[in-house]
């Protein structure tokens, strides 16, 4: 596979050496002259100096004839517009772009860039999951859809605890999915008990989870 | 017409005082405060005074075009001094916010000819600079 990396900072440096050693061939585009020099004696000629925001740049690395552009520089817009250009006007079928700044996701959405990387917003889930708020993680979020599945779980002494699935009042615009109860996962249906220690997932609409935490846990918390 | 301008450099501000004279309502933002000394007219009247809208903020927050009035805009500029924040921020208002003319400034040629076949109104000074070269030099017959 011949790959184009864009922004030879650590991200990118590193991308382009793990590449190489699964024999990918790569070029890996920098417009800083500083930070070329000193890639430049590891990399030799796979390391290109010059702005991939500029169409000879990329032409002159092969955007062309490449199987995927890689935009990992500090710099959203640069991110953004590289990748815009290679799919769109040099027909490259996947490219994948860093987010620096999370807010920035809905422009690279916007202008049909996916998949995109951000680095915050992996951490973020990450502690997410390792810190669960009230116990609550996020596991899917469809964002055009508008809907989110959350997986929470049943403290003791809890308004659901000990109810059947029918009982358990719910928002509208929210379901029970799946209870993990003993290490397995099963379906629910109408007459299933909840009970304390359980895990639930559930679907819901964006937005909707402070109602559902306290159904899940136990009010005196 | 509300006309909303996005970068107050030598530009973006002159535009602005003209559509503002032209009886057009101009709003204008600029991530620099001091931007907006540029848009005072020769007697020392302030934008504000003359009935000009300014925001500070950066382009690409949402926020900061909201705020700047980008959902009642009928005409959007791109003047930043950064073709690439230009490009970015005419997509996502062309796009999001459907404004009826977007135009932007692109100093490299080539991006600028592309961008204008995809549909973006852009406009490039170092097109314009090269013809006009080329004219000066009796190339352009």
């Amino acid at each position: 596979m011949y790959v184009i990396i864009v922004g030879a900072g650590k991200v990118g440096l590193n991308l382009a050496r793990e590449l190489i050693d699964k024999g990918h061939e790569v070029t890996l585009l920098e417009a800083d002259r500083r930070r070329y020099l000193l890639v430049e004696p590891e990399l030799g000629h796979v390391v290109h100096y010059g702005d991939a925001t500029e169409l000879w740049v990329l032409e002159r690395a092969g955007v062309q004839r490449t199987d995927l552009v890689i935009t990992v520089t500090g710099d959203d817009e640069d991110n953004m517009l590289v990748c815009q250009v290679a799919k769109e006007k040099y027909e490259c079928e996947r490219v994948i772009a860093r987010v620096n700044n999370p807010r920035n996701l809905q422009h690279f959405k916007l202008l049909g860039i996916q998949p995109v990387v951000s680095a915050t917003d992996l951490i973020l889930r990450l502690i997410e999951h390792e810190v669960p708020r009230y116990g609550l993680v996020h596991l899917l979020a469809l964002e055009e859809e508008r809907l989110e599945i959350i997986e929470l779980e049943v403290q003791s002494g809890a308004p659901a605890a000990g109810l059947r699935v029918a009982e358990v009042k719910l928002p509208e615009g929210s379901l029970v999915i799946s209870v993990l109860r003993d290490g397995r996962g099963f379906v629910p249906t109408p007459e299933t008990v909840v009970e304390a220690g359980d895990q639930v997932l559930l679907v819901l609409d964006a937005g909707l989870e402070e109602q559902i935490t306290p159904v899940f846990s136990h009010v005196g918390d | 017409m509300f006309v909303l301008i996005v970068g107050a450099g030598r530009v973006g501000s002159a535009v602005a005082k003209r559509a503002l004279a032209a009886g057009h309502e101009v709003s204008v933002l600029d991530e620099d405060p001091l931007s907006h000394e540029r848009l005072e007219d020769s007697d020392g009247q302030t934008w504000e005074d003359a009935g000009g809208l300014f925001t500070v903020g950066r382009a690409l927050e949402v926020d900061s075009l909201l705020e700047a009035g980008v959902q009642r805009a009928d005409v959007f500029i791109a003047s930043t001094d950064g073709d690439n924040t230009n490009l970015t921020v005419a997509q996502i208002v062309q796009r999001r916010f459907s404004v009826d003319k977007v135009v932007c400034r692109v100093m490299d040629p080539g991006r600028a000819a592309w961008y204008a076949q995809q549909g973006l109104h852009t406009i490039s000074p170092t097109r314009h600079a090269i013809e006009m070269f080329e004219q000066a030099l009796g190339l352009d017959s």
